[in-house]
């Protein structure tokens, strides 16, 4: 039903579109997520009022390699969306949805702190979750988990070699 | 004594009055739970700026749960909203179950849903017993800590554990309600409902509570939605949001209940919210415990759940199932769900993305008091540092959700 509606009205801006396991979303491209995420919260078909998350994934060996994931709600018909942006690391960078959700001020940020992909637009990207010399992004895949950044150095730091991370 | 020249510069060129004052207040305050800290502009007392700064309880939660099997993320989720666990177990369940294609059995749905309600009522025992206490009044906390503890009974009867529950498994849960609940129940209710009119009558005729709460952290509706709040600090504004009802799931569409709003979106009705929702868990538990039907709390599916013990000790097969789910985890097919529930503090979510090997590839949770402490900064401003106070507190912050 959704779908359809969103085929109708986006057609090939769609690059995919498919019914999921929890519900729909859609595949569409970098430079035309920030026109249509607007479409979406404005048109009445739509009527996405709320952004109810903003994530990435990291799928180290695909290219382009980064999804960028918002979960869209609306309050008013009761529907949700997920639409994905994907990105690669050579220009790792989005358009900021700010303007549509104020919601987006932290989850972008936080999204920023984890995986380095920038909100352009923003105006006030910073790490929200780390500390400011934090080095590198902890939810990339090639982050390893076991790596220590402690501010204050360690006493009696843990010197066994611990399993490689995934 | 005569002062260092640059210093009696310092404080001629500068007039007191004048000045907007820099104050950092926390991570190390009472009232900021240790875990936030406020960065403020102050002219005078009242608040020109405040930036919030949140993440001193990052332990890696998202980072951790892909490192081990899908079974091996509950003792994490736990440690989320540490006041309300059996809602953060029940939520990543039913996420990973949507990726399963998993139907669960009947009386798992009317166990989870029953459980999921008394972990409520005492979230927002706890809410609202600290913010009372937060503005004076200290009997009020003591009542209602008095009532929660009654309320972990029930959970420690069920799960074993108080605060760590780890009660829910992949297609079920791990412990069935006790024989003698219904008596338990009853014996809890009837001290609850003691101690909410007791409260009641505490509080909401309080001069002085009324004037700290009331009109403080006024935030409007079109914001809210904006904000992604969700739960009692979005039905506060009227909107009438619950993900119980919006997006039913487990029994939750059989059942009778209200979803209460209110009207100025100020913290006063964030306390009625949260005040009334006890009521109504105690009618949809009440109802479901009505209506509870017998059978098995769990799917019987090798792939997915343990075999019982004494197959595991006695014959190869078990040996074997258990070994592989121990050691390789439950097979979730390849895929990615967003998945909701409502948590005492509204829209719990749970992004889930699989590869289709043992463990996850990617877990997102999508936590409501980081959303609502991000509007913290538009309610505050304009205000006086004690209304930081009671606003903070019916945020409902709880670190291990915020920060992950």
């Amino acid at each position: 039903m959704l779908l359809e509606k969103l085929k109708e009205r986006f057609g090939a801006e769609l690059l995919q579109a498919q019914h999921g396991h929890g519900g729909d979303w859609v595949v569409v491209s970098r430079d035309r997520a920030g026109e249509l995420l607007k479409a979406l919260r404005d048109e009445p078909d739509f009527a996405f009022d709320m952004l109810a998350d903003l994530t990435a994934v990291d799928w180290l060996e695909r290219k382009p390699r980064f999804d960028v994931v918002y979960h869209l709600n609306s309050l008013k018909l009761r529907h949700r969306l997920s639409v994905k942006v994907q990105v690669d690391m050579a220009d790792l960078w989005v358009y900021s949805v700010i303007e549509s959700w104020k919601a987006a001020d932290w989850l972008e940020r936080e999204c920023y702190d984890m995986f380095g992909i920038e909100f352009r637009g923003h105006g006030d990207l910073r790490r929200i979750l780390l500390y400011d010399s934090f080095q590198g992004h902890p939810l990339r895949k090639d982050y390893p988990y076991q790596q220590r950044q402690p501010i204050v150095p360690e006493t009696n730091a843990v010197v066994a070699p611990l399993p490689p991370s995934r | 004594m005569a002062l260092p020249a640059r210093w009696q510069q310092k404080i001629e060129a500068s007039d007191p009055v004048e000045e907007i004052m820099e104050i950092q207040m926390g991570p190390s305050h009472p009232a900021s739970h240790g875990t936030i800290k406020f960065n403020l502009k102050l002219d005078g007392e009242r608040i020109v700026d405040c930036d919030v700064e949140v993440g001193y309880l990052h332990r890696g939660f998202e980072k951790m749960c892909e490192q081990g099997t899908w079974t091996q993320c509950f003792p994490y989720t736990d440690r989320l909203n540490y006041a309300s666990p059996c809602i953060n177990n029940v939520g990543f369940a039913l996420a990973v179950e949507k990726l399963l294609n998993i139907e669960l059995p009947e009386r798992c749905q009317f166990v989870r849903t029953i459980m999921s309600e008394v972990s409520r009522i005492a979230d927002h025992l706890t809410c609202l017993g600290m913010a009372s206490s937060e503005v004076g009044a200290t009997t009020v906390a003591f009542y209602m800590l008095e009532a929660r503890e009654l309320l972990y009974d029930l959970v420690e009867a069920v799960t074993g554990a108080r605060l760590t529950v780890t009660w829910c498994r992949l297609g079920g849960v791990s412990h069935d309600l006790p024989a003698d609940f219904n008596e338990r129940i009853a014996h809890a209710f009837e001290m609850l409902d003691a101690v909410l009119s007791d409260c009641d009558k505490l509080l909401s005729r309080n001069r002085v509570f009324i004037d700290r709460m009331s009109g403080i952290g006024i935030l409007s509706r079109e914001d809210a939605i904006s904000y992604g709040l969700t739960g009692p600090l979005l039905r506060a504004t009227g909107v009438s949001y619950d993900v119980r009802t919006a997006y039913p799931y487990l029994i939750y569409d059989r059942l009778d209940f209200e979803v209460p709003t209110g009207e100025k979106g100020d913290n006063y009705d964030r306390f009625n919210m949260r005040f009334q929702e006890m009521y109504q868990s105690k009618r949809i538990i009440e109802q479901a415990m009505a209506t509870l039907p017998q059978g098995a709390i769990s799917i019987t599916d090798p792939r997915v759940v343990l075999p019982p013990k004494h197959q595991v000790y006695n014959s190869i097969e078990g040996l074997m199932n258990h070994f592989k789910l121990i050691m390789e985890g439950v097979k979730v097919p390849p895929g990615d769900v967003y998945s909701a529930v409502e948590g005492a503090n509204g829209e719990l979510g749970f992004y889930v993305v699989s590869d289709g090997s043992g463990r996850p590839y990617r877990v997102r949770v999508r936590p409501p008091c980081f959303l609502g402490m991000s509007a913290l900064n538009k309610m505050l401003i304009g205000r006086m540092i004690p209304d930081i106070i009671t606003t903070f507190g019916m945020i409902n912050m709880i670190g291990g959700e915020c920060d992950r």
